[in-house]
């Protein structure tokens, strides 16, 4: 009865919540930010924008059947600025969003180390997610894992989730 | 029963939704198989949700890029001038060598004209372009679309193609009101009929998935080298005959497709930073009056310079005896191989042609005579 009293009252510690206007626009200004910054830098294309804000709300709200709905609906709206049918970053998404929110139980989420660690790893497993994707559900042989641009990529992400989380654990409440 | 779902509430709302998702794109998949329209690459119900989020987007973008137009506008306007007395002596000169560059292609125009002529050729002349600017990407790099501010309602229609001055970039692929897809020549679903143009050798180019640019449906040919020019073949009925693409880079081994060659290509066009393009809404057999009236002018010119030629070679006869000359003294060696070689002996004056170093059975001589030759039977000797 004591530990579940305690793991109750760590759970609600450490929960946050976002008011509805942050919920519904930060992932979308993270899409157009995604969309437009390429053409003018079209090295920046390589980082995902939206996958670290997914990392973001699923880390901070710690309910996998949110992170698990948060990635989807981020992923089908990347799908739809694509020529790739929908589905695609929607159940890549998902699954990092639903395995965030899963970890954020674990680990110490405020924790610098951890957050570059966590986001290096969460792109990573998206990376291998929509090779799989492409290459098992869509049957595309074209495709093929470049590991050493993944890498960099997973790279990429890590260090700009540092910054990204910076500025939104400022929109971060309890309840 | 409840508590197993209360227990496994989260791992079931992840399973059901990427079930869900997993049997969407089995439909979509499947769907633009049998869409026969290419005006819907996705199918109708695709298109639609991808309308929805175009529709949501494309106004941010627009937004965005009109703002910082306006500030590269300021910016060129008005502090980008401080060389500009500098950069319009470069241009001046850049104009007065493209004037005789364009003097000396006049003959060779007005000669590329007549033999098409000649040939009764099919020529796709393009007469309707509407200029476009990139307003936004796609957002994946893994997904070469770019979003372009103009749509049906400015006349642009699905596999379109579009170009800017240097080369070919793509060809539209969704069309809605207001914006449009660009779908780039370096995307994996991308692909164009292309000509190598020394060599004619026709192929198909596709994107690869790290953002190149292939040829991969030839076999090795000593002829193909790196450097040489690639140009649109006309034959994919979406891009004109003729369009630069772009300059081979290199030819290896096609590790996953032998015995075919890999052949990289450097597009003309810079891809990756695209502002403006030009989306061709109209072609027709014949030149446009612009450009016939460019050819009226090639063609003076080139008439002109034949003329003076003639002038030069009438004052100058002594040039003409001595090629004659020349020309006689060269074929007294082999005056029986001439038209009236040996009397009675049809052609036998023609020239002869050269032996073959290595002969076979396609070599001149090597199949038998006509009378020689039965009906149903082996055309060379087995």
């Amino acid at each position: 009865m004591m530990a579940e009293h305690s793991y109750t009252s760590r759970r609600e510690m450490d929960q946050y919540v976002f008011h509805t206007a942050v919920t519904l626009l930060v992932p979308l200004a993270a899409i157009l930010i995604q969309a437009t910054v390429p053409k003018t830098f079209p090295r920046l294309g390589i980082v995902d924008l939206p996958l670290i804000v997914v990392i973001f709300f699923a880390l901070a709200r710690r309910n996998p059947v949110a992170g698990t709905m948060t990635g989807t609906l981020v992923g089908l709206f990347q799908d739809g600025l694509t020529n790739h049918p929908f589905g695609v970053n929607g159940i890549a998404k998902g699954i990092v969003g639903y395995a965030a929110a899963s970890v954020g139980f674990a680990v110490d989420v405020d924790n610098l180390v951890n957050r570059i660690a966590l986001n290096f790893f969460f792109s990573l497993l998206q990376s291998g997610l929509l090779y799989l994707i492409a290459r098992l559900l869509l049957g595309d042989p074209t495709v093929h894992l470049l590991p050493l641009h993944e890498l960099l990529r997973a790279v990429c992400n890590a260090a700009l989730s540092v910054p990204v989380f910076y500025l939104l654990d400022r929109f971060k409440s309890r309840e | 029963m409840e508590s197993f779902l209360a227990r496994y509430k989260n791992s079931l709302v992840l399973i059901a939704i990427v079930l869900l998702q997993a049997i969407g794109l089995a439909v979509q998949v499947q769907h633009p198989k049998e869409v026969v329209d290419p005006r819907e690459p996705d199918g109708r119900h695709t298109t639609l949700l991808r309308y929805w989020t175009v529709s949501l987007f494309t106004p941010f973008e627009k937004v965005i890029h009109w703002s910082s137009f306006d500030v590269r506008r300021v910016w060129s306007g008005y502090v980008g001038l401080r060389h500009a007395h500098q950069e319009n002596q470069q241009l001046e000169l850049e104009i007065a060598r493209l004037r005789q560059e364009q003097a000396a292609f006049a003959e060779d125009a007005a000669q590329g004209r007549r033999l098409q002529a000649l040939l009764a050729f099919k020529q796709q002349y393009i007469s309707q372009t509407v200029a476009a600017q990139i307003i936004g990407t796609s957002g994946s790099d893994s997904s070469r679309v770019l979003y372009l501010d103009k749509g049906s309602a400015d006349g642009l229609k699905p596999e379109q193609a579009v170009i800017t001055p240097d080369g070919v970039v793509g060809k539209l692929r969704d069309v809605f009101p207001h914006t449009a897809q660009l779908l780039l020549l370096n995307d994996p679903t991308s692909g164009a009929g292309v000509v190598l143009e020394s060599t004619r050798i026709r192929g198909i180019l596709r994107g690869t998935s790290n953002g190149r640019i292939q040829i991969n449906n030839l076999t090795a040919d000593s002829r193909i080298k790196p450097g040489e020019k690639v140009i649109t073949s006309g034959g994919d009925q979406v891009f004109p005959r003729g369009l630069p693409v772009g300059v081979i880079e290199s030819i290896v081994p096609d590790p996953q497709h032998q015995p075919y060659m890999a052949i990289t290509i450097v597009p003309d066009a810079n891809l990756s930073r695209l502002e403006e393009v030009l989306v061709i809404t109209g072609t027709q057999a014949t030149l446009p009056p612009e450009a016939q009236q460019d050819a009226a002018t090639a063609d003076a010119t080139a008439e002109e310079a034949k003329r003076a030629a003639d002038v030069i070679a009438e004052r100058l006869p002594s040039v003409q005896e001595t090629t004659g000359a020349a020309g006689s003294t060269g074929s007294t060696g082999s005056t029986e191989n001439q038209i009236g070689g040996v009397p009675g002996i049809p052609n036998s004056g023609l020239p002869k042609p050269v032996p073959a170093m290595h002969p076979d059975k396609y070599s001149p001589g090597a199949a038998p005579p006509a009378e020689d030759l039965k009906p149903g039977g082996a055309s060379t000797p087995q």
